[in-house]
C-alpha cells in the first residue's frame, strides 16, 4: 500500500448489460504484498480479478500494472500482460500440448526464447510445483490439483512481476486442494506479489497480508486476516463468513436462491 | 405425475388373458424376421438374374478394363479430389475466419457465400465454371486446365461445407483456452493460430474426412467439363466403357472402384471419432 504499489485500482466500475457488477472499486496491492479476495458469488470479485489484466474490459475507472496504465487505450496489452500471470478456476492448459510444451510453447512464441532456454525454464518452474516427473505426460493424464500446478508453473514461466488467481481450487476435489495452496505459499514466501480471489478461508487468514471482503460490486471491508476474518465489522461480512464456516447451519432465505445452492 | 414408469404400472395392473408381455415380444420379433426373408425371396425370384449377369458381370470386359481403371481413371478421381479438397480446405478455413470476424462485411460476405454455394447442386457450378466463367472472362485460361478447373469447381463446392465446420470447430473450443493464451501475453492472431486452431482440427477431423468422401463422388461430375481421354475419371471411364462394348460391366467395376476408397475412410471416420471421444474425457 507504499509508494511501490504493484497494482492500483481507482474507481473501477464494470457493467453486463444491465447488471452494474462494480461499482467503484478501489484497491491497492503493494511488491510482494498477499491480498485474498472473499465475497459470495456474484459480488464481482472475479470480474475485478479480470480487469486488472484485461480480460474484462472496465466501464469506468483505472488499472495501473507496475506503473503502466492498464486501461490506457493506446497501451500493449498484450507487453502488459506478459507481466501478469493468471491462474484460472478451469486450469485451462493446452490439452493438445504435453506439460513440458505448455510451458515452452509461450516462452518461444510470446517471449521468443530460444528452444534450450525456454526448456530449461520450463524444467525449473516444474521442479518448483514439484511435477518434474509429468513433463512429458498430458494434461489429460494429470490429477486436478496437479494441472492446477502445472497451470502455476506455465504462469511462472513468463516470470511475472504479479500473479492473479481465480479462485485456483474451486473445480478441484476436496484432498487434491491443499497441494495447490502449498505452491501458491511457497510463492507468497518467496516475495511474489499475488491478488487471490479465493473461499478457502484457511489459506487467507494464515497466508494473505490483507483480506477484502467484496459484497454487491463494492468492497465492504478490509484489513489484516484477523480483522477481517476474525473480528468482522460489517454485517455483510459476519454474515458470509457464518455460512461459508458453516454452511450445515445456514437457514433457508428468500431471495438468495444462489447462496442457498451454493451452501449446499 | 409421469414420474410413474411404464413397466411398474403394468406389473401393477392385474394380468390379463392372452399373451404375456415377453410372449408378444418373441411373436413380434418372428413376424419381423418373415417379413424380411419373404422380402428377400421376392425380390430374388422378382429379378432376372441372367439377363442382369450379362449386362452387369461379364468377367471378360471388366477384364480388359484393367489396369486403366485403376492407374488412370481412380489417380484421375484421386487427383481431382485431393485438388479440391485443399483448395476447399484452404478457402474454407479462411471463410470460417471471416464469419467469426469482427469486421462486419467479412462476416457478410462469408455468409452470402456459404448460404450461396451450399444451396446450389454441384452439377451447376461446374457447368458455372466450365462455360459461363469462359464466356465473361474470354482468353483467360485457368491455371492448371482442368485439373485446375476441378480443383476449382469441388473447391468452391467444399469450401462452404467446410467453413461451417471449421466454424464449428473453432467454437467448440472451450473460452478458456483463448482466455489463457491471452493472459499469457498471445495476440489474438497468434493464439487462434497456436492454440485454437490445432484443437479445432481434431475436433473436426472426422467430419472433415466424411467431406472428401463426398468431394470424391462428387469429382465424378468432371464429366460436364468435357475432359480429354487421359482426363478421365472413374465415372466418365466406366460410362465410356459401357458405350464402347454396349454392355454395363465398366459401371459396376467403376462403382466398386468408389467404394474401394470410401468405405476404408469411413472406417477411418469410424477410428476418429471413438478416438475424439476420449479424447474429450
Amino acid at each position: 500500500m507504499s509508494s511501490s504499489a504493484q497494482i492500483r485500482i481507482r474507481d473501477l466500475h464494470k457493467s453486463f448489460g444491465d447488471n452494474e457488477v462494480l461499482r467503484g472499486i478501489d484497491l491497492e496491492i503493494g511488491e510482494g504484498e498477499v491480498v485474498c479476495v472473499i465475497g459470495p458469488s456474484g459480488s464481482g470479485k472475479s470480474t475485478l480479478l479480470r480487469c486488472v489484466n484485461l480480460l474484462e474490459e472496465p466501464g469506468r475507472g483505472q488499472v495501473f500494472v507496475g506503473g503502466t496504465e492498464v486501461t490506457d487505450p493506446d497501451v500493449d496489452i498484450d507487453a502488459v500482460r506478459r507481466r501478469i500471470g493468471m491462474v484460472f478456476q478451469q486450469f485451462n492448459l493446452f490439452p493438445h500440448l504435453t506439460v513440458t510444451e505448455n510451458l515452452t510453447l509461450p516462452q518461444r512464441r510470446v517471449l521468443g526464447r530460444d528452444k534450450a532456454a525456454a526448456a530449461r525454464t520450463a524444467a525449473e518452474n516444474l521442479a518448483r510445483v514439484g511435477l518434474s516427473e509429468k513433463a512429458d505426460a498430458y494434461p489429460s493424464a494429470l490429477s486436478g490439483g496437479q494441472q492446477q500446478r502445472v497451470a502455476i508453473a506455465r504462469a511462472l514461466a513468463m516470470g511475472p512481476q504479479v500473479m492473479l488467481f481465480d479462485e485456483p481450487t474451486s473445480a478441484l476435489d476436496p484432498e487434491l486442494v491443499g497441494d495447490v495452496l502449498a505452491v501458491m505459499r511457497m510463492l507468497a514466501d518467496e516475495g511474489m506479489t499475488m491478488m487471490v480471489v479465493t473461499h478457502e478461508m484457511t489459506f487467507a487468514r494464515e497466508v494473505a497480508d490483507r483480506v477484502v471482503f467484496m459484497d454487491g460490486g463494492v468492497v465492504v471491508e478490509q484489513g489484516t486476516p484477523d480483522q477481517v476474518i476474525g473480528a468482522p465489522r460489517h454485517e455483510r461480512t459476519r454474515h458470509f463468513l457464518s455460512r461459508l464456516l458453516d454452511p450445515a447451519m445456514a437457514e433457508v432465505e428468500e431471495g438468495t436462491s444462489d447462496q442457498v445452492g451454493k451452501a449446499g | 405425475m409421469s414420474g410413474v414408469t411404464e413397466p411398474a404400472g403394468a406389473g401393477a395392473r392385474p394380468r390379463r388373458k392372452g399373451l404375456t408381455r415377453r410372449q408378444r415380444r418373441r411373436v413380434s420379433r418372428g413376424v419381423q424376421y418373415v417379413v424380411f426373408v419373404a422380402a428377400v425371396i421376392a425380390f430374388a425370384f422378382a429379378a432376372d438374374w441372367g439377363r442382369l449377369q450379362d449386362q452387369f458381370a461379364q468377367v471378360d470386359i471388366a477384364r480388359q478394363m484393367f489396369p486403366d481403371v485403376i492407374t488412370l481413371a481412380l489417380r484421375n478421381t484421386v487427383l481431382y479430389t485431393l485438388s479440391g479438397f485443399v483448395v476447399g480446405l484452404v478457402l474454407g478455413m479462411v471463410l470460417a475466419l471471416m464469419r467469426l470476424s469482427s469486421v462486419g462485411p467479412y462476416r457478410w460476405v462469408a455468409g452470402i457465400y456459404i448460404e450461396i454455394f451450399r444451396g446450389l447442386p454441384a452439377l451447376l457450378i461446374f457447368v458455372f465454371i466450365g462455360v459461363a466463367v469462359p464466356l465473361a472472362f474470354p482468353g483467360t485460361e485457368i491455371i492448371g486446365g482442368t485439373y485446375g478447373k476441378v480443383a476449382i469447381a469441388l473447391g468452391l463446392v467444399g469450401a462452404a461445407y467446410m467453413a461451417e465446420t471449421f466454424r464449428a470447430g473453432i467454437q467448440a473450443v472451450p473460452k478458456g483456452q483463448m482466455e489463457a493464451a491471452r493472459s499469457l501475453g498471445f495476440s489474438p492472431a497468434r493464439a487462434m493460430i497456436s492454440i485454437v486452431v490445432p484443437q479445432a482440427f481434431r475436433i473436426i477431423l472426422p467430419p472433415l474426412t466424411n467431406e472428401l468422401v463426398l468431394l470424391f463422388k462428387d469429382s465424378s461430375l468432371v464429366l460436364l467439363l468435357g475432359v480429354t481421354l487421359e482426363e478421365r475419371e472413374l465415372s466418365k471411364f466406366g460410362r465410356d466403357l459401357a458405350s464402347q462394348t454396349a454392355n454395363s460391366t465398366p459401371i459396376l467395376v467403376a462403382g466398386l472402384c468408389y467404394l474401394l476408397v470410401t468405405i476404408p475412410l469411413g472406417f477411418v471416420v469410424r477410428r476418429l471419432e471413438s478416438k475424439a471421444g476420449e479424447a474429450v474425457k
